[in-house]
Order: structure tokens, then C-alpha cells, then sequence
């Protein structure tokens, strides 16, 4: 197995002395999905978002490929080959479909029309919709569109902040499963999921934060099994402090 | 009433260009820039100089354009003065709005953008004198184009009507049909999102202002040839542009078009009903009623 991306110690917030992330470290192998879960101001999303220079890093390291990126520009993640599907606004509603994918193939020279051409052949519900603005779409297709932005930067890694988030479970099915089929052509995926059972059954390797601090970590289907996970984390009944 | 809706139109189109870069430093930046409009007096100043300066050295641009009172040296100072006021939107942004930005919140930002039109404001008045300047002394007639309705209309209008309409149109297809355009709008609708996607947020705030500069520099003329220049032209038209940029929905480029056509034609329209004093207040009722009806404006979104 090999580490795609590793965070170390990372102590992150978004304002200065004012820690969310208090010394949070994570490892997402390749061409695997890493899910990270935990309850609501747990930091999932803080450390998705310190990961792709969204938010600064105070302390600790992220690493591309054993490459340092900590606290990267976040317009030049791409050129590095992550992409961010954000939880929610991740397309430009007021452009049309292709507009938005144009956007992200812009610096793709002669390849752009031949990409954008391959991203449709992906994603047929998108090609019959190409000049409809995207602010039109239903909320599934939206995520199937900021997928496909995604994917137009031929990423090795793709950061997910809870891509099921306000979809119907169908579409939100879709979505993951989607994620995970990706792994196959060699990309690693990270998600934050508030979905915690179907993003289980999809993960390979799970980290569960709770107060911008690692808890427990693990194979996927080792926690889903684990009854005392299932009880705090899963939606069974707290155990109460000792 | 025709009249009021021909005069309204044009100055509407003025308005338009002014909205459009107020738009978009207002969504991307996160502040209402209340000096904004101190940069069509810059233009129309700037342009005053070149004007000023080609006649000078080439007499043979002092000639007018009939049957208009432009002149060629003025239509050559517009497009030097577009491009010199969008670098001093860049240059105030360096010097006073970065370094706020950095350490303030929105609410620094608004009262630093006061400080600033208020000197940029005194500066052009200690330069220029406070009385009022024209681009041309050459007394330009009105066309009748009707008498049943009466219907006037200075050549000087039509044209700033149809140059206004051409520098919206050209940005139309530069927002439409580039990739620049996309991610102009990109930025402008959601700046963080936006800067995942790869777009250069610091590269593209400078571009904001140099087109935002430009445009306000052309509308600032535009309003020079049809009335006159004087340093208090930013604070005449700062609210009829707030106004414009809030009913088209802040972010939104078309929005600000549509909102300078609505407040101009609906200022205009007023003073078939009001006495002309009251005319200054319509941008206000129209900015509290959008406010109270659709806050977002025709076009705006809640933004990410």
C-alpha cells in the first residue's frame, strides 16, 4: 500500500490562535476511499478544508506523495492533481453546464475539447444538458456535475466534503458508489460523511474525529462491526464518560 | 413622458457601466465600496487632460465629429483614460483596501471606502477647482426627433447611448463566449469556489479593478459629454449606482446592466409626477423596496 496523502499533527482554524484541528493526523492510501466521520464540530470538514489551502495550517504537515503541501495555494491544487468537491455551492449555478466544465479545462490547451468530450462520455445525463445553467440542475446531477469539475483536472487524489449531503438516498448512493468506482482507475478518494453507514460499506479505512482530535481509526468494515463504534458514533446510545 | 423615458434610458446605460465593476469588487471583496463612483470623476478628469493635451499636439484632433461635439483627441483621451483609472483602482486597492482587508473586517472596509471618496473627492477639487468643466464649449443643438409626443435628443446622447450599449455588448461576448468571461463570472458569483477551481484569486481581484476602473472611467465621460464635469459627480451618482447594483442582485454582471436601465429609466420617470427635487431620492426608494421585496436583487443568490 501506498500513502497518497498524509497529514501529520495538523493544528489548523480558521481564525489565528483559535484551533479547530488540535493536532489531527490521517493517512489515505492509493486508489482507496478514506472516509472521516464523527459528530457535528468534530473538524471533518476543517481538515478537508486545511488540506486543500482553504484554511491556514499553524502546526504540522500535509504530504502529496511524500511531497510537503502544507498550507498550498488552493488555485494551485490542481496543478498538484487534487481537486475539492465542496459540500455545497461546489458548481456555478449562473454558468451553463459546460461553461463550468470549460472553467476547470481552461489552461488544457488543444486536449480541453477532447477532455471535455471524454468527462461527457462519463456522465451522460450531463451531455444532453450541456447549455442549461447548472443553477438548474436537480441536487444530484449538481453533485455529478462538481464530480465531473473534479475529474477534469485528472486528479490522483479527489477531496469529498460530504458529497451526499442533501441528497435523496438514491442519488446519494449514486454519488458514493460513484466515488468508489473511481478508485479503480486509480484515484484516492477522502470524504467527510455525515452518512455514516452507507459511507462504511463504500470506505476502506475510516477516521473518526471528535473535538478536532483523532479517536479511532480503522478498516471500514472493522468499525461498522465494532459494537462499541456503533454505539457512540453510529446512532447507537452514547456511552457515557467515565 | 417619451422624453423622460429616452432621457432615462441614457442615463441608465451610464449607470449600467458604473454598476458593473461596483458588482463585482462588492460581491468578490465582501464590501460595499462607496468610493466607487469617485472613479467615473477620475475618468472624466483623466479624459479632460488627454483631451486637453492630443488637441494640443495635434491640432487636427480638436476637430468635432459631426454632428457631434466629440472630438477625436476626447474619443482617443477615453480610451486612455480607461485604462488610466483602472490602474489607479488597482493602485487604490494596493495601497489602501489590501492593507485594510488584511486587518479589518467588511465594516473597515466600508468606512476606509468613504475616507477614500471623500479624498479622491477634494484632490480632483484642489486640482481642478470646484467649478464645472465641459468636454466641448461648442453649443451642440438638440434634434427634434418628434413633436406629437415632443421628443429632443442631442446627437451627443445618441452616441454615448449606443457606445454605452457597444462596451456592454463586447463584454456580453467576453463573458459569454470566454473562458476569461466564465471565470470572471466565477469569481464574482463564488470567489472561494472559484479558487479550487484554479482560478488566481490576486490576479483576478487586479483584473476586477482594471475593468471595474475602465468602465466607470467610460461612464464618467459618457456623463461629461451629455452634462458637465465638476468633483462632486462621484457623490451625485454614488447612490443611483448602489441603487443599480442592488436590484440587479450583487454579483450578478447582468443584474447591474438591467439595474442601471431600471434605476435611470424609473429616476426619470418619477418627474412625470414629482417635482425634479425630488428626483435624487427615487434611488433610495427603490434600493428600500428591492430591499424589502427581494433582497438578493432580480439576479442575486444568497451568496456561498
Amino acid at each position: 500500500m501506498t500513502k497518497a496523502l498524509v497529514a501529520t499533527d495538523v493544528v489548523a482554524g480558521y481564525v489565528p490562535d483559535l484551533a479547530i484541528l488540535q493536532g489531527v493526523s490521517l493517512t489515505a492510501e492509493t486508489a482507496k476511499v478514506t472516509v472521516i466521520i464523527g459528530p457535528n464540530g468534530a473538524g471533518k470538514s476543517t481538515l478537508i478544508k486545511a488540506i486543500a489551502g482553504l484554511v491556514p495550517v499553524s502546526t504540522g504537515h500535509i504530504s502529496l506523495q511524500g511531497k510537503d503541501i502544507t498550507n498550498p495555494r488552493p488555485d494551485q491544487m490542481g496543478a498538484l492533481g487534487v481537486a475539492y468537491v465542496p459540500q455545497s455551492d461546489n458548481i456555478f449555478r449562473s454558468l451553463t453546464i459546460r461553461q463550468n466544465i470549460d472553467l476547470v479545462l481552461r489552461n488544457a490547451g488543444k486536449d480541453a475539447a477532447m477532455r471535455r468530450d471524454a468527462l461527457f462520455a462519463q456522465f451522460p445525463a450531463l451531455a444532453g444538458k450541456q447549455t442549461e445553467k447548472a443553477g438548474a440542475l436537480s441536487g444530484g446531477q449538481r453533485q455529478f456535475l462538481a464530480v465531473a469539475m473534479a475529474l477534469a483536472i485528472n486528479p490522483s487524489v479527489i477531496l469529498m466534503d460530504e458529497p451526499s449531503a442533501g441528497l435523496s438516498p438514491k442519488a446519494a448512493q449514486e454519488v458514493l458508489e460513484y466515488a468508489r468506482a473511481l478508485t479503480e482507475q486509480g484515484v484516492t478518494i477522502l470524504l467527510v460523511e455525515q452518512n455514516v453507514k452507507q459511507a462504511l460499506r463504500l470506505a476502506d479505512h475510516c477516521f473518526i474525529l471528535a473535538d478536532g482530535q483523532n479517536q479511532v481509526d480503522g478498516a471500514a468494515q472493522d468499525l461498522l462491526d465494532d459494537p462499541v463504534v456503533g454505539q457512540i458514533y453510529l446512532g447507537g446510545k452514547r456511552v457515557a464518560p467515565a | 413622458m417619451i422624453q423622460n423615458l429616452v432621457d432615462g434610458f441614457l442615463v441608465g446605460s451610464i449607470l449600467s457601466l458604473g454598476a458593473i465593476g461596483l458588482t463585482m469588487a462588492m460581491h468578490m471583496l465582501r464590501f460595499a465600496n462607496f468610493s466607487h463612483a469617485e472613479l467615473l470623476s477620475i475618468g472624466a478628469y483623466v479624459a479632460l487632460v488627454f483631451d486637453g493635451l492630443f488637441s494640443g499636439i495635434y491640432p487636427a484632433l480638436s476637430g468635432a465629429i459631426a454632428p457631434l461635439s466629440l472630438t477625436w483627441a476626447l474619443s482617443l483621451a477615453i480610451l486612455v483614460s480607461m485604462a488610466l483609472t483602472g490602474i489607479s483602482a488597482v493602485l487604490i486597492d494596493k495601497l489602501v483596501f489590501k492593507r485594510v482587508r488584511a486587518k479589518g473586517g467588511e465594516l473597515s472596509m466600508v468606512f476606509a471606502s468613504f475616507g477614500v471618496a471623500m479624498i479622491l473627492r477634494n484632490i480632483l477639487g484642489l486640482i481642478f477647482g470646484l467649478d464645472p468643466k465641459l468636454y466641448s464649449q461648442d453649443i451642440v443643438f438638440a434634434i427634434v426627433v418628434s413633436r406629437d409626443p415632443f421628443l429632443l435628443v442631442k446627437p451627443d446622447q445618441v452616441f454615448t447611448l449606443i457606445a454605452a450599449l457597444m462596451i456592454m455588448f463586447i463584454l456580453h461576448l467576453i463573458l459569454s463566449r470566454t473562458t476569461f468571461g466564465y471565470s470572471l463570472r466565477a469569481v464574482a458569483e463564488n470567489p472561494s469556489l472559484a479558487q479550487v477551481s484554479g482560478i488566481n484569486l490576486n490576479r483576478m481581484i487586479v483584473l476586477i479593478w482594471l475593468i471595474g476602473g475602465g468602465l466607470a472611467a467610460a461612464a464618467g465621460v459618457f456623463y461629461g459629454l451629455t452634462n458637465q464635469i465638476n468633483p462632486v459627480l462621484g457623490r451625485d451618482l454614488v447612490l443611483p449606482i448602489f441603487a443599480a447594483t442592488i436590484v440587479g442582485g450583487i454579483g450578478s454582471i447582468y443584474g447591474a446592466v438591467l439595474g442601471g436601465f431600471i434605476v435611470g429609466l424609473a429616476s426619470n420617470l418619477a418627474l412625470v409626477i414629482l417635482p425634479s427635487g425630488y428626483s435624487p431620492a427615487v434611488p433610495f426608494l427603490i434600493i428600500l423596496a428591492v430591499l424589502l421585496i427581494r433582497p438578493h436583487g432580480l439576479f442575486g443568490e444568497e451568496r456561498a
